[in-house]
Formats: structure tokens, sequence, C-alpha cells
């Protein structure tokens, strides 16, 4: 439907346009509001959820929102204290809210591509990329969060004096400073790079696919967008899980005094 | 595709998010995975405490009632032993109850035997006198002749 409309722009014309976001503001100011507005409305339905399940949560028989909220705190639980072994108020929630919340955005790309920005268009909304995890500013505010987290433990657990001889007498004694430090710096810069990254640029991949399946003649779309999305079932679990396991592990690690 | 204030916004909801999670989410619904967990714990000790009290109550009711029915079997074997004991004491009573009334009997035979005995000797005795004095044709003086009634009713005895 949408790809006839922009026919005169071509294909590339068109997948342009699905990948760009509806912006307010110039320069570094720029806000996307798409991205803002979905990841907004995402999470505002994670809390709802989970504070629904929380004020009716009984230890008698649970109902069925319950229950479904204790599997996935059970499941985040259980990954937190496999790689997690000190005592936190805070990773567990964290944890949780990471999967939840990336979980969700990664699952605005099972919509048809073309959905939500015909029904953007339809209110006069030019541009409408509604996958937020196709934005590297949601996936880099997320893991910048949780290196600003590690930095905070790594200083609290092992004080400043700890930190900073681990910066640079590890791990190659302090004959190799300058060498352990650039290290240390780069490994503990790559984390939120790593983790913003990867789920970053599985999705947009999988979004770019989808986009340019619907390029194709109707009748060929089904064969491929049919296995595509049950792939994509299991990559939008997998990278949310993944980035969760990540930050509980980096935390650990924060954690540990050596 | 660039990095803009995006970011800080996006920073914003993730720390209200966690926040929120942390404050108001987290804590009640592991709490009462948490209690559930201690009850059903609880529950299957219970249960597991119960079934060892079963066994233990279904042992002591074997007990007693074994008890129950040695004692009985001693009660009854008493109590046979008590019924011949009666049976016993009764047979002899009884025998000597028969004894006495034997004696008893023989002995007023006897005393009826004496008495008709006596009766007959004064019949005879008188008889005689009679008999003497029609012979004699005179009275005799009862008085007079004492002694030979009496030796008389001797021999008659």
């Amino acid at each position: 439907m949408a790809s006839e409309s922009h026919a005169s722009e071509g294909a590339t014309g068109y997948i342009i346009h699905h990948l760009t976001p509806l912006s307010a503001g110039e320069g570094f100011w720029t806000l996307h509001l798409d991205t803002l507005f979905f990841s907004a409305v995402l999470g505002g339905l994670f809390v709802w959820f989970f504070k629904n399940a929380a004020e009716k949560a009984t230890s008698g028989v649970p109902g069925l929102v319950q229950n479904f909220a204790e599997m996935l705190i059970e499941f985040v639980d259980t990954q937190v204290k496999d790689s997690f072994h000190g005592h936190s108020k805070l990773i567990a929630p964290l944890a949780l809210t990471i999967f939840c919340w990336v979980f969700l955005w990664n699952f605005m790309d099972m919509f048809p591509v073309d959905l939500l920005p015909s029904i953007g268009s339809l209110m006069g909304i030019e541009y409408l990329r509604s996958v937020p995890s196709t934005d590297l500013n949601a996936t880099f505010a997320m893991s910048i969060s949780v290196f600003f987290l590690i930095i905070f433990y790594s200083i609290k657990i092992k004080g400043p004096i700890g930190f900073a001889k681990e910066l640079m007498f590890q791990p190659f004694g302090p004959w190799l400073l300058p060498f352990n430090l650039l290290l240390k710096l780069v490994e503990e810069i790559a984390k939120p790079i790593s983790l913003a990254l990867r789920l970053f640029g599985n999705l947009y991949a999988g979004e770019l696919i989808f986009i340019l399946i619907a390029l194709l003649p109707w009748y060929i779309q089904p064969v491929l967008s049919f296995p595509w999305a049950i792939f994509h079932i299991l990559i939008i679990t997998l990278q949310a899980f993944i980035f969760m396991v990540l930050t509980v592990v980096y935390l650990s690690m924060a954690h540990e005094d050596h | 595709m660039s990095i803009n204030a995006t970011l800080i916004g996006q920073m914003i909801t993730f720390a209200l998010l966690v926040w929120f999670t942390m404050k108001y989410i987290w804590p009640p619904l592991f709490d009462s995975l948490e209690e559930r967990k201690k009850k059903i714990a609880d529950g299957l000790a219970a249960a597991e405490r119960g079934h060892e009290e079963i066994i233990l109550a279904e042992k002591k009711a074997k007990s007693v009632l074994k008890e129950a029915k040695s004692q009985s079997a001693e009660i009854v074997t008493l109590a046979q032993k008590r019924a011949n004991e009666i049976v016993e004491e009764s047979k002899e009573n009884a025998k000597k109850e028969g004894e006495r009334l034997i004696l008893a009997a023989k002995a007023q035979i006897e005393q009826e035997r004496q008495q008709a005995k006596e009766g007959l000797r004064k019949e005879v005795a008188s008889l005689a006198l009679r008999a003497a004095e029609q012979i004699l044709g005179a009275e005799i003086d009862q008085g007079k002749h004492q002694d030979i009634i009496s030796k008389v009713s001797n021999q008659l005895g």
C-alpha cells in the first residue's frame, strides 16, 4: 500500500522514509519524538502490567496476571542469582526492567512495517519509526546508564583508590602501568558500546529485511516474511535476554574485589 | 542516525522505570513469591509430619489392640477358672447340705423311733398293769408297786 504512494521516489526512497525518525529540533537538541513516544508508552505498559500484578499480589493461589508476572520475576531472579553473588536491591529490578522494556521495544518490530507509519500519515505525521531499538539513542541511553552504574558500583565497592588501582595495576602489574590503563579503559568503554550496538544492529537489520520484503511483489511477501517473522520472535527475545544478562554480569564484575 | 538529545530523554525514562520497578513492583511480587515458597515448604513438612504421625498412631493402635486381646484372653481364662471353682464349691456345698439333711433326717427318725418306743412301752406297761389287775382281781396301788412296774417296763424295753 505505502509502496505505491512512494513509487515516485523508488525503492531507496521507501526504505529511507521508513528509517527516518520523526524529529523536532536542531543539531544536538534534536528529539526523536517517535522513539521517545513509543518507548514511554511501552514503558508505561510494562509498569502498568506489573503494578497491576503487584497490587493484587498474594501468597495464596495467584491469578493469571500475577502468574505471568511471577514467571518473569522468577526467570529474572534465577538469571541474577546465577551470575551475581552479592546483595543488591537494585540489580534484580534493573534486570527485570531492561528485559521487559527491551523486549517490548523489539516487539514493535513484529507489527507490519507499513501499519503504524500509515496510521501516522493518516493523522498527518510524515515520518514514523515505531521500533525504539532501531534508534541508537535508545540503545545507547540504556547502555550508558548501565555504564554509569558499573562505574558507580566499582567505586562504591572497591573505593576510589581500589578502583584506580584496578585500572592501573591489572592485569600485568605496576611495571606496565600505561599499558594496563589503556587496556582497562578500552575494556570498560567497550561494554556500553557493544551492548548498545549489538541490540541496535540486530533490530535495525531485522527491520531493514522486513522493509525489503515489503518491497517485493505481494505474492512472494508471505513466503519470506512469515519465516523471518518467526525467526525474529527468537531474535527479539534473545536480544532482550542478552542485554539483561550482560548487564547483570558487568555489574557483578563491578562488585567483585580482586 | 546521529546521537542527540533523545539520548537524554531516554535515559530519564529509563531511570524512572528502574526506580518505579525497584520501589513498587519488585518487592511485593518477590515477597509474595517467597511467602508462597515458605507456605508450600511448610505444607509439605506438615504433610510429612502427618504421615509419620499416622504410622506412629497405627503402630500404637496395633500394640493397644494386642494388649487388649491378651488381656481379654486372660480375663476369659480367669473367668473360666472362677466358674469351675464356683461349680466345685457349689457341688461341695450341695454334698454337705445333703449330708446334713440326711443326718437331720436320721436324727429325727431316731427321735421318733424313741418316742414310739416310749409310747409303746408305756402302752405295754399300762396293758400289763391292766392285765395284772384283771388277773389279781384287785387294784394295784401304783405307789406301792412302783418298783415292780418299772422293773417290768424295763424288761419290756
